[in-house]
């Protein structure tokens, strides 16, 4: 498996065309503004605080006159690249690799949602809908990078080797957990794979992994940190701190918002009203973009970008990875009270990460319905196995 | 008389409110088109409106730090903590603003707000999700602290601590929400500050309050059989202290036992012990006893957990040592 990282990371990545991010100041200017604006200035400011230019006209930067940050889609939804050139070049192990830890995913999270209907456990949340976040962003990183989640991004683990029994035992909350049953079920961690036990309370990893990124940065190991988080938990105040600090520092962590629609039933109309997370980045100094998060391509490339700007000029950089919780929040929840199943199905029918990958890979010509047969047998005989 | 869940009275004693006071309104996370992260707020969107009723993004901080601001300016808000564990993130507007304000500006600026939502324990949780908060909130001066036991309590409770001009810290539990109790249909207040004798008897007093009181009765049940007879005093409201009763009944009974859900050191039951070895020193027949918490974070598997919480048969082996049986 490291091998097959290392390989990835050795590949030439597609360029970004957008836009470079280097560290000249732009201002945005919204049409509208323009007319106010006086041509010729004679000085400069010269406020701490501030340095562009003067204007003669009241000055208002009005986000309602802006365009949204757009949405970085490599594929489309039938499995096909938009532009040849954000092709990654992935070899057959690696495509195979993603989709089963995708699809084990999915079914270790049926299993276990189950046994907590069961009695069994007592507690759990899937990953429904997002197991492309996971797996793009996880495949571009560097193994030791180190990870902070918020609850919902197993397949990080996943990826990086987390045996399935392993898992289970969590859950269980037995002898053999790692956390030694101290904690509630998807409460992972592991020292080993760099994946930092996660904690309840929301976003506090997010000033944590400011921090740690700054310790990275002064020992110049050359990893960056890798701090996920979903839209809702970016409203706590330790998302500014976070931000705020990580920006003063140069710390070099990717922030990667896992923008998913809901904070249980708090839809994002109701959590913020400016342009999502992306947005804030450029209030804090921080560069950002934004992704179709459902496509593991862009997210991948995406990842692999900002991690390159992170680590070659030790800053920060916010990813906001555009998707949708398929599931409900957890086994304490049911999301048809606030939203229509219909809408649930579209996501589920129609933007599914899965399928689109394995479009992919069927036109790719290294999946078949028979290869899919056998899969869904042995993926779940995995899971059952290591239940037993 | 009509019996009701915890979670119906708490709705219940905010709708009173709110329909005869429009600057009553309830904010916090799920209270509005979810009906409350417990169903506390049941119907309570569909009656009053999202003008009254808000949802909010998540930030304890934000919403704590608003609804002062806007108490300290004609109205009168509720806002829930989904726990108070939460608190923890807006603990700087409760305690720094919230509660100091009115001594702060001279008595130009009260807060009459409630915080409320449940407290300690409620199951497999973890660590960060088990706290007991009665303690840190009750050392401040200027917050009043309520703890209910049962529906009836926590309606009367409620109202009054709607209706008081200074900030209150209502707690409630998870694990209290499904409890049914007779609660009359009409209107009443229950005094903020005032304990309640619970069940009297004559062997030894113990003192207790939220819904670990329930070991206590079990205990006293059990041990009945065996002659011993206790009285069990629910303090309803932890700060201001109702010691007078707990003094009477040690006069009585000359022994004391305090059942708390909450990490040992410097808790209520602490407080206790030291106000009634000041004040009834010399009817005291053995040393106070505190049935506590482990003093260590909640674990999650069960097995541990039992181990951590207070039960029924740690209750009966501290009545039994302070009756040197």
């Amino acid at each position: 498996m490291y091998k097959t990282i290392s390989r990835l990371l050795r590949m030439g990545v597609p360029r970004l065309t957008c836009n470079s991010l280097t560290r000249t100041a732009t201002v945005a200017v919204p049409q509208a503004q323009t007319r106010c604006m006086s041509t010729s200035e004679v000085d400069k400011p010269n406020f701490p605080g501030s340095k562009s230019k003067f204007v003669s006209q009241p000055y208002f930067l009005d986000p309602d006159d802006m365009e949204g940050i757009p949405v970085y889609r490599a594929m489309s939804q039938d499995g096909v690249f938009i532009d040849e050139s954000q092709d990654p070049k992935f070899d057959e192990n690696t495509i195979i690799k993603m989709y089963k830890d995708m699809t084990l995913l999915n079914t270790m999270d049926r299993v276990l949602y189950d046994s907590q209907r069961q009695g069994r456990i007592s507690f759990y949340m899937t990953n429904y809908g997002e197991e492309g976040t996971h797996i793009g962003s996880a495949a571009a990183l560097d193994p030791k990078d180190l990870v902070f989640g918020q609850y919902r991004e197993v397949g990080v683990l996943m990826w990086r080797g987390f045996p399935l029994i392993q898992f289970i035992h969590q859950c269980y909350g037995n002898c053999k957990d790692l956390g030694k049953g101290r904690q509630m079920p998807v409460h992972y961690g592991s020292k080993n794979l760099h994946f930092v036990t996660i904690s309840s309370t929301l976003a506090t990893q997010m000033p944590q992994a400011s921090g740690a990124a700054y310790a990275y940065k002064r020992k110049k190991n050359g990893l960056c940190v890798v701090c996920y988080f979903g839209e809702g938990a970016a409203s706590e105040g330790d998302a500014h701190a976070a931000f705020n600090f990580a920006a003063v520092l140069d710390a070099p962590v990717i922030f990667f918002c896992r923008n998913n629609g809901y904070a249980i039933s708090t839809p994002t109309k109701d959590q913020y009203r400016g342009d999502g997370i992306a947005a804030r980045a450029a209030g804090y100094g921080i560069p950002s973009i934004r992704v179709d998060g459902n496509d593991v391509f862009a997210v991948y490339n995406a990842t692999k970008h900002a991690r390159e700007l992170c680590v070659s000029q030790s800053r920060p950089v916010v990813i906001e990875a555009m998707t949708y919780r398929i599931g409900h929040h957890s086994t304490s929840d049911d999301s048809s009270a606030y939203r229509s199943v219909d809408e649930v199905s579209y996501y589920d029918q129609s933007d599914n990460p899965i399928t689109r990958f394995r479009h992919y890979m069927t036109k790719r010509g290294v999946w078949n319905e028979d290869k899919e047969k056998q899969w869904k047998l042995d993926s779940r005989k995995m899971v059952m196995k290591a239940f037993a | 008389m009509r019996t009701i869940q915890f979670r119906e009275a708490i709705a219940e004693a905010m709708s009173e409110e709110m329909r005869r006071d429009s600057s009553v309104y309830l904010m916090g996370e799920e209270v509005a088109e979810y009906n409350g992260a417990y169903k506390a707020s049941k119907g309570m969107l569909d009656e009053f409106g999202p003008k009254r009723v808000l949802d909010t993004p998540i930030t304890e901080l934000g919403f704590s730090g608003i609804g002062i601001g806007s108490a300290m300016n004609g109205n009168r808000p509720i806002i829930e903590f989904m726990t108070f564990n939460f608190s923890l993130v807006g603990i700087d507007q409760i305690i720094n603003n919230a509660a100091k304000m009115r001594q702060m500006s001279g008595g130009q600026f009260n807060i009459p707000i409630v915080f409320r939502g449940p407290t300690a324990s409620a199951g497999q949780l973890g660590a960060t999700h088990s706290q007991a908060f009665e303690s840190w909130y009750a050392n401040c001066p200027g917050l009043k602290v309520i703890v209910p036991s049962n529906p009836y309590d926590a309606k009367g409770l409620l109202k009054s601590a709607i209706r008081d001009d200074d900030p209150i810290i209502f707690m409630e539990s998870e694990q209290m929400y499904s409890d049914k109790a007779e609660v009359p249909e009409g209107e009443y207040l229950l005094p903020i500050g005032i304990a309640e004798i619970k069940r009297e008897g004559n062997d030894v007093t113990v003192v207790s309050f939220g819904k670990i009181i329930k070991e206590a009765i079990k205990a006293a049940d059990t041990l009945e059989k065996e002659g011993i007879s206790c009285e069990i005093i629910d303090l309803r409201t932890i700060r201001p202290l109702d010691k007078d009763p707990i003094i009477k009944s040690v006069k009585k009974t000359n022994r004391l036992v305090i059942l708390e859900e909450a990490w040992p050191f410097g808790n209520i039951s602490t407080e206790i012990a030291y106000q009634l070895q000041s004040k009834a020193f010399d009817h005291l027949d053995a040393p106070i006893e505190k049935i506590n918490t482990a003093d260590t974070p909640a674990p999650y598997s069960p097995a541990l957990l039992s181990e951590w919480l207070p039960r029924e048969e740690d209750v009966i082996k501290s009545i039994k040592k302070v009756l040197y049986r």
